[in-house]
């Protein structure tokens, strides 16, 4: 366990230079005007030019600017916007809408894609098992762009079922039909990586012991082979998470959220590059953090880990 | 033990005067893409208390499948009970809804499966795994089902039971792991012990003291045991009766002593002339020519001709030869056992 | 299965066959395959659309006219017009082009890095692996549509600058480590089989053995990878150019369109709705047929 442990540390802490170092780079490196990259399109005055200059270091070495960069990011600053607001009082205004936001969908996929799983990896070739497949993978190809925009339409403006629109205190109604187009981008890989590791482990040697055992199927299904099909489950939240994380920006613009994705929507439509470093920065880092306790859940869930 | 015992339900039928258990004309079959395999075509043998069944038979000839139907654990789909009897004191249990077949494993019927390794849940403790029986069948409370379990793996001689309690199955070496098996089949106290291959994953040292603790604890218990192996070393020792398979069929059955003196089958006289020596483990049963046949393609008349040295026109014409009485509790399918049996 | 008659005549038609190839059984259970067939059409149709838009009858989607705004569909604009007054049937008609486009020069580029970062790797083994495959590590590390939205920004920060390579090279550099990995591991599994073995011994030189036999072993599972990511490519891209990092000026897509009729779509759903779907249809199109030709080489995943 020490050593897994110590292994997925570093390896975090590489990748965490990795990618910032990349997001960095992108940004700022070899730029012929970096100011105006940051602003894009938008016209600048010159105190504006000299604020940004020393805020980013830019008239140092590149790997100084880089240095000062993830100073900031390790004490929790992060920037001011273009509008001139710190985007660590930004963030903290947005994240919670954007957690409620996502703790809805999570909590929606992972009942739909277990329940699902399950009774499609129990009856393999089935018409549940059919219907699901075909289902899953037009859900797996709706495009954020087209599943959000279109569910708004239909549901929140031709229907009227769910409101068009939130606030940033929105309640579990006012986020249903924005987590539900959230969480379909992840639904249909954990519902066939559940189905699949369902079917194979009933398949197992040690699923015949448990019958021999005399308990009963549920007990079987439930207990000995559930917790072991959720292994695969847990280790693609990690993956997950990049893909929700992408999909609250779109959906989050869509639907007008206030939340994380809302901001950094803005951010991108109103070329506001500082915005933008910093909310992605954040957002890599919270990425990297949850991969992390992914490890751990997968740790705990698998001794064969954990005794390694 | 009795107050234990007074907690199962009693099953609708029981004898305990009956015999201990009965299997005939047992027809198991698998249904699938490439079409029906009939993995045993008539299986028939009793056990009685305390007796040691030994069955034998190269890979692949149904002695697993045999298990399976009779534990009612078969993977169905694929797998069905096409026809037969498997009766438990007096009692058929395929007959059995699956709420009353339940009560019967464990508690009365156990098996053991050769890879320990595999057979155990790769994430629960052994102790979870142990407990799970006491809990669910005697509905123990958490604390007397881990002590129950600690005993149980005392009795098998784990060395430290307390203290690998919570350990898991991959923590444990494979001679260990097996004992572990062999003290969750024995938890309940079954009457009848399935061994499917017990030690054929294990070193020879190995595989020597698991036998003799299943030699031991079967004679403390009086449990009937059915001991599934293809290897014929092993069994001389340990077994009281054999009982031969070929292609899903029960080809000769007799009392050790007279298999291993008078076979009367071609195909028990060939597995006889392969036994291992020690220079050549590994290599058992392989003396034989040719290979079993495939399941869904079994050849008409004796299944065994192809491969038999006293094959003749009859046995390849003639339906399959019945199990001739060759002596009191012996039998033998075979048109021709007389002259196999007096051949020298 | 639990038919008898059904199982004897699939244990007859077993039993007729030849001998066949892994290749021959894919295309049997192919065609067989619904799924497949639903895709094949698809993928026909937006091609022939990418190519010559012309055939479908459309007008011409450059030719806009304010007084026309959010007319309704008619003879002549089958779904109507758009804020503007565009015909939305033509832009969506010749907004096909882009995006297949698009997403085949970016599959090409991320199957190109693939194939390279993966034959390297899985070939030379040791401390070059280590090396590529915590390279791959720190990519799949990066949230994937961040990193897109800041690389096509950094990209195609040039205001004259319509997107188009910015987004293929985006897509392109940041897609590739699934086809690495997948080529890898079959680079791996095949370095180790005999006759890949007996190849190196006869002095075959390393570019030779993976073109003759390596290679050639693992293009199922390389042309299954790239045929999703083909699809997957399509919608990053209209969700790039959805939130402006993408396409941009006037080009003329779907990801363009959607995000343009978004605050209108009270007045007139068609401009938002038309886009949707043959934007979703073409992303299902090539993970159906992805999903097919899986199946088909791999019927033990179903
Ligand atoms: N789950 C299954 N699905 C299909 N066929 C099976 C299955 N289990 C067993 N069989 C068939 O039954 C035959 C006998 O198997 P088994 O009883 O395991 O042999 P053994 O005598 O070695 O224990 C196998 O050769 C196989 O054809
Ligand atoms: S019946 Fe014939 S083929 Fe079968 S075992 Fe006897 S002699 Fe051999
Ligand atoms: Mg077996």
């Amino acid at each position: 366990m020490f050593r897994y442990l110590i292994r997925r540390l570093l390896q975090m802490v590489l990748t965490f230079f990795g990618a910032t170092f990349i997001v960095y780079a992108l940004m700022f490196a070899n730029q012929t005007d970096p100011i105006q990259a940051l602003a894009g399109e938008r016209p600048i005055t010159d105190s504006q030019r000299l604020a940004l200059t020393e805020r980013y270091h830019l008239d140092e070495p590149f790997l100084g600017q880089y240095w000062h960069y993830m100073k900031g990011l390790l004490t929790g600053d992060f920037g001011i916007s273009l509008t001139n607001r710190k985007i660590s009082e930004m963030m903290a205004d947005a994240w919670p809408v954007t957690i409620r936001l996502a703790l809805i969908a999570i909590v929606i996929v992972a009942i739909v894609a277990i329940v699902a799983g399950v009774i499609s990896g129990i009856r393999r070739g089935g018409t549940f098992d059919n219907v699901t497949l075909v289902l899953t993978l037009v859900v797996l190809s709706m495009p954020i762009v087209v599943l959000a925009p279109l569910a708004r339409l239909v549901f929140g403006i031709q229907l009227g079922w769910f409101p068009p629109t939130a606030t940033r205190d929105a309640g579990f109604y006012e986020l249903l039909l924005p987590a539900l187009v959230l969480g379909s981008l992840v639904v249909a890989t954990e519902l066939r990586v559940t189905r699949s590791a369902v079917a194979e482990n009933l398949r197992s040697d040690y699923v015949r012991t448990a019958r021999a055992k005399g308990l009963t199927r549920q007990r079987v299904v439930g207990v000995h082979v559930l917790r072991n099909s959720l292994i695969p489950v847990v280790t693609l939240i990690g993956v997950d998470l990049g893909n929700l994380m992408s999909g609250a920006i779109v959906t989050e613009g869509v639907f007008n959220i206030p939340g994380v994705g809302f901001n950094l929507f803005r951010a991108i439509k109103t070329e506001d590059g500082p915005l933008v470093v910093g909310f992605v920065s954040v957002l890599v880092i919270v990425f990297l953090m949850v991969n992390l306790l992914v490890d751990l859940l997968y740790a705990a869930l698998d001794p064969r880990i954990r005794y390694e | 033990m009795t107050d234990i015992q007074a907690q199962i339900d009693v099953l609708p039928g029981l004898d305990p005067g009956a015999q201990l258990l009965e299997v005939n004309d047992l027809h198991v079959e698998f249904r699938t893409r490439d079409g029906v395999s009939h993995a045993v075509n008539g299986a028939n043998f009793r056990l009685e208390p305390g007796e040691t069944l030994a069955i034998l038979g190269e890979s692949g000839c149904g002695k697993s499948v045999t298990a399976q139907a009779i534990m009612g654990i078969l993977d169905s789909p694929p797998g069905y009970v096409t026809r037969g009897e498997v009766k438990y004191r007096g009692v058929d249990l395929l007959q059995l809804k699956e709420a009353e077949r339940r009560k019967v494993r464990a508690n009365r019927i156990a098996m053991i499966f050769q890879d320990a390794l595999s057979a155990l849940n790769p994430v629960f403790s052994v102790g979870f795994q142990l407990a799970e029986l006491f809990r669910k069948h005697r509905g123990m409370s958490r604390q007397d089902a881990k002590k129950r379990s600690i005993e149980l793996l005392d009795q098998v001689r784990i060395p430290a039971a307390r203290e690998r309690i919570g350990d898991y199955p991959h923590q444990f070496s494979g001679g260990m792991r097996q004992r572990v098996m062999i003290a969750m089949a024995l938890a309940l106290d079954p009457e009848i012990l399935i061994a499917d291959e017990p030690t054929t994953a294990l070193d020879v040292t190995v595989q020597a003291q698991i036998m003799g603790l299943l030699a031991e604890l079967q004679r403390e218990r009086d449990m009937g045991l059915i001991l599934i192996t293809h290897d014929m070393g092993v069994v001389a020792d340990v077994a009281d009766r054999i009982s031969v398979m070929y292609a899903g069929k029960v080809v000769e059955e007799a009392p050790v002593y007279d298999i291993y003196a008078r076979p009367a089958h071609p195909y028990t006289k060939a597995l006889l002339s392969s036994i291992p020596r020690l220079d050549m483990k590994g290599q058992q049963l392989s003396v034989i020519k040719g290979l079993p046949p495939a399941l869904n393609a079994i050849p008409a008349g004796c299944a065994f001709h192809p491969r038999c040295a006293y094959a003749r026109d009859q046995c390849r014409q003639d339906p399959p030869p019945p199990a001739y009485d060759v002596a009191l509790g012996r039998t033998a399918r075979c048109h021709f056992w007389r002259e196999v049996i007096g051949d020298e | 299965m639990s038919d008898p008659q059904a199982v004897t005549t699939a244990e007859s038609a077993v039993g007729r066959d030849k001998p066949r190839s892994l290749a021959g059984d894919a295309w049997r259970d192919l065609r067989r395959n619904k799924i497949f067939w639903v895709a094949a059409v698809l993928v026909t149709v937006f091609v022939v659309m990418a190519i010559v838009p012309a055939v479908f009858g459309a007008g011409d989607p450059r030719d806009c006219a304010l007084s026309r705004q959010h007319d309704g569909p008619s003879g002549n604009a089958f779904f109507g017009y758009d804020f503007q007054g565009c015909d939305v049937y033509a832009k969506a008609v010749y907004g096909a082009r882009n995006s297949i486009l698009v997403g085949l020069l970016s599959t090409l580029l991320a199957g190109t890095i693939g194939l390279i970062m993966g034959l390297t790797a899985g070939y030379f083994g040791g401390w070059v692996d280590a090396v590529l495959s915590r390279g791959i590590d720190v990519v799949l590390g990066l949230p994937f549509l961040l990193a897109a939205i800041v690389l096509a920004r950094r990209l195609s920060s040039d205001p004259s600058n319509n997107g188009f390579w910015a987004v293929i090279v985006t897509l392109g550099f940041l897609g590739w480590t699934t086809a690495a990995r997948v080529m890898r591991s079959s680079v791996i599994a095949s370095k180790n089989q005999d006759y890949v073995a007996a190849a190196r011994m006869l002095g075959s030189g390393p570019a030779r053995l993976m073109m003759k036999h390596i290679l050639p072993n693992s293009t199922a599972a390389f042309i299954v990878v790239l045929t999703i990511l083909l699809g997957t490519n399509i919608a990053t891209e209209a969700t790039l150019t959805f939130l402006g990092v993408g396409l941009k000026g006037d080009a003329i897509s779907w990801g363009i369109m959607i995000n343009e009729a978004g605050p209108n779509v009270r007045t007139a759903a068609e401009p938002l709705v038309w886009p949707s779907v043959f934007l979703a249809l073409t992303v299902l199109a090539f993970i159906m047929l992805g999903d097919a030709v899986r199946d088909a080489f791999d019927p033990k995943l179903r």
